[in-house]
């Protein structure tokens, strides 16, 4: 176990690189613009735009400007380690920001993604054991409808009623933990709930079709045949075969979410990763765009480590290597 | 509730039946299955794929659901009513006083619980035992099943066995808690032949061990030619031959059952070839008039069709579901067996 996550490690290691060369390529080879000529100023001259990219590093044949990337990124630079840089666009370094809008984002994702497994998996268990009875079709109905309903329209729909209507919630944007725990939590709920009812209604509908298969396994007869009692079944028996195949899936979907709430960070007005990633991608911002990069490839490879080991920990068939 | 008294059988089926309404219709799954077991007593019970052995025996264990089912008829254990007994009242019985064993031991132990752990969840279930007694009974039970190491084994996941070795770790899981009655449907069929004879000879042994009841369901009446004493063919959800196993497979009253003899080897009598069954298996949903096997019936008459025939006794105890008159039949058998030593 120990050799596989450690190889699983460098293996991180080298998707990140990989990563960060692309996205850097694409830069290069796509430019939407030339990141100097907005340095340079207001009224930009052929000194002032040369200046700006002697600057910006951007004289340097691309093997030398990836190495300077590289070589900052991991000694670190004058605004600390990993060395990030500052952005094109904004002129403000790469790495406070990124850690502040990394909370923004984590919060986001860790709150909507600890609701849609709390409401997800029951909803499935549920409506599989219930199949194909007014509560089965009424939920799967109700989950049809949230994957159907585009999130975007949702969340103005729920902001306008919790919002404006009921004046039950403070509002939009974000307020630090460290802040406010309260305004937090207050701000962050309805956020939670647009992203937590489209996933939801996802793992409903897989848990529900994974515990369908599962309850005709042999094995379930088994069980029913030992003479114990449904709840044990299910909570034994059932669930954690029906179960295994989601957290692969839930570990992708965590990390996509990293640089992939866009919608709700827009919507609610949250300074997120996302947010962030389209601004520096529209503005040919090239330190913050690399900087999401590696953080959304580093969170997806570490996110499907965990999964893979903590699948092998449920199912002793699967072996790690 | 009826308190188990002394005198009864071990388990009594009477006209039970099993019909599942479906979309195109209720299909007769068992209809009109009458049977009996001691205690110490093998019953063998042979019969087509879809002949209802399974289903009459997952009623048994109470096993049916019943909301998906109509069940008539009564299945007295120890002499208590199954058919109508609560939820509770069967879970009590299943793995305790019942213990069953599939078909595919590859699939009927849990993948991802440690063999020990899923026999030790029966004595939990059943028992105020600690979890380290519970432990114990599991090893000891796979002990007494055969299995080398069973401390080690009992610590093991399902996947690191053999076929044979999973069965038997069914089998330790099913007596457990020593049961009165097994029921082994199709226990070996999924087996390498040579396991399959190690399968039935630990189930006879430990039949005699603990004096338990068995009923032993198979395709295949070589199968359970060495270890039954009773045996019964069904065909189309209800038995249509009964009796001693000698009875059985030296007398065999009715032409289906001929026909599973010609389809099974035999040292005895020399054959060119074997002889399959004619025809199909009936619909369950509209079954033939009368005899439900008439149609694949060499030797059908018109009475056959005219009613569904009773079971009825030849006299000590074996009883068959055939109108043919046994001096008839007699001489049909012997024609039979002359055609096919002459190998038609
Ligand atoms: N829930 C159900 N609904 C409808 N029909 C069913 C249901 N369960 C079983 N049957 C039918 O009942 C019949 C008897 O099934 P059963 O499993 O008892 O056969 P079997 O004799 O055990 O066959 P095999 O040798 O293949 O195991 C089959 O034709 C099956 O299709
Ligand atoms: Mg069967």
């Amino acid at each position: 176990m120990g050799r596989y996550i450690i190889r699983r490690l460098l293996w991180t290691v080298f998707i990140v690189l990989l990563a960060s060369i692309l996205t850097f390529l694409i830069f290069f080879v796509l430019p939407a613009g030339d990141p100097a000529l907005r340095f340079a100023g207001k009224q930009p001259t052929e000194e002032l735009i040369a200046q700006a990219r002697v600057n910006l590093g951007l004289d340097k044949s691309l093997p030398q400007q990836y190495w300077l990337f590289l070589s900052r990124l991991i000694g670190g630079d004058e605004y600390g380690w990993p060395g990030l840089g500052y952005s094109f666009h904004t002129r403000d370094a790469v790495l406070p920001e990124l850690i502040d809008r990394s909370r923004v984002t984590g919060s986001i994702i860790v709150g909507g993604a600890l609701m849609w497994m709390v409401i997800g998996v029951p909803v499935g268990v549920i409506s599989a054991l219930k199949r194909k009875t007014f509560w089965d079709r009424g939920l799967m109905g109700i989950c049809l409808f949230f994957i159907s309903a585009p999130v975007f329209w949702l969340a103005l729909l729920s902001l306008l009623i919790f919002w404006k209507h009921l004046g039950w919630l403070p509002g939009t944007g974000y307020v630090p933990f460290a802040q406010n725990p309260g305004q937090w939590f207050a701000h962050l709920i309805l956020p939670w709930c647009i992203l937590a009812l489209l996933y939801a209604a996802i793992y409903a509908r897989l848990v529900r079709a994974n515990m369908i298969d599962v309850v005709s396994e042999d094995y379930i007869r088994t069980a029913w045949a030992k003479g114990l009692s449904p709840r044990k079944v299910v909570m034994h028996h059932e669930l954690r075969p029906a179960l295994a195949p989601i957290i692969a899936l839930f570990a992708i979907d965590l990390g996509a979410l990293v640089g992939g709430t866009i919608v709700t960070e827009t919507v609610f007005n949250m300074q997120g990763l996302g947010n962030w990633l389209l601004i520096a991608a529209n503005n040919n911002d090239l330190p913050v765009t690399m900087a999401v990069t590696v953080v959304v490839a580093a969170a997806v490879c570490i996110l499907t480590l965990i999964a893979d080991v903590l699948l092998a920990i449920i199912d002793p068939r699967v072996r790690l290597q | 509730m009826s308190s188990p008294r002394e005198g009864h059988k071990l388990l009594e089926v009477r006209d039970l039946r099993v019909h599942f309404p479906t979309e195109d219709g209720v299909v007769k799954a068992v209809d009109g299955s009458s049977f009996a077991l001691d205690r110490g007593e093998t019953l063998g019970v042979v019969g087509e794929s879809g002949s209802g052995k399974s289903i009459t025996f997952l009623t048994v264990m109470g096993l049916i659901n019943r909301s998906s089912a109509r069940i008539s008829g009564s299945v007295l254990f120890e002499g208590e009513e199954i058919i109508d007994a609560s939820a509770a009242r069967l879970r009590d019985i299943r793995g305790k006083r019942i213990g069953m064993i599939f078909q595919d031991p590859m699939t009927s132990l849990h993948p991802m619980h440690r063999v020990g752990d899923q026999i030790a969840e029966v004595v939990l279930t059943h028992t105020g035992a600690s979890k380290k007694e519970a432990a114990r009974l599991a090893v000891e039970s796979l002990a007494e099943v055969g299995m080398p190491s069973p401390e080690t084994r009992a610590r093991q996941y399902p996947h690191e066995f053999s076929g044979g070795m999973r069965q038997r770790a069914m089998i330790a899981m099913a007596l457990v808690l020593k049961p009165s009655l097994l029921i082994a449907d199709e226990p070996t069929t999924a087996l390498d032949v040579t396991i399959q004879a190690q399968i039935l000879e630990l189930i006879d042994e430990l039949k005699e061990k603990f004096n338990i009841g068995v009923v032993l369901v198979s395709h295949s009446l070589a199968t359970i030619a060495d270890v039954s004493q009773d045996v019964m063919v069904m065909y189309a959800g209800r038995p249509a031959e009964l009796g001693a196993r000698d009875q059985v497979f030296q007398d065999a009253q009715h032409p289906y059952t001929w026909g599973l003899l010609e389809s099974v080897p035999r040292p005895d009598v020399r054959v060119e070839r074997l002889i399959p069954i004619d025809g199909q298996p009936p619909s369950l949903i509209t079954l033939p008039p009368g005899c439900a096997f008439s149609p694949r019936c060499r030797h059908v008459r018109p009475e056959c069709t005219a009613a569904v025939p009773e079971l009825r006794d030849r006299g000590s105890g074996h009883l068959d579901a055939c109108i043919i008159e046994p001096d008839e039949k007699t001489r049909l058998r012997e024609e039979r067996l002359a055609a096919l030593e002459a190998g038609a």
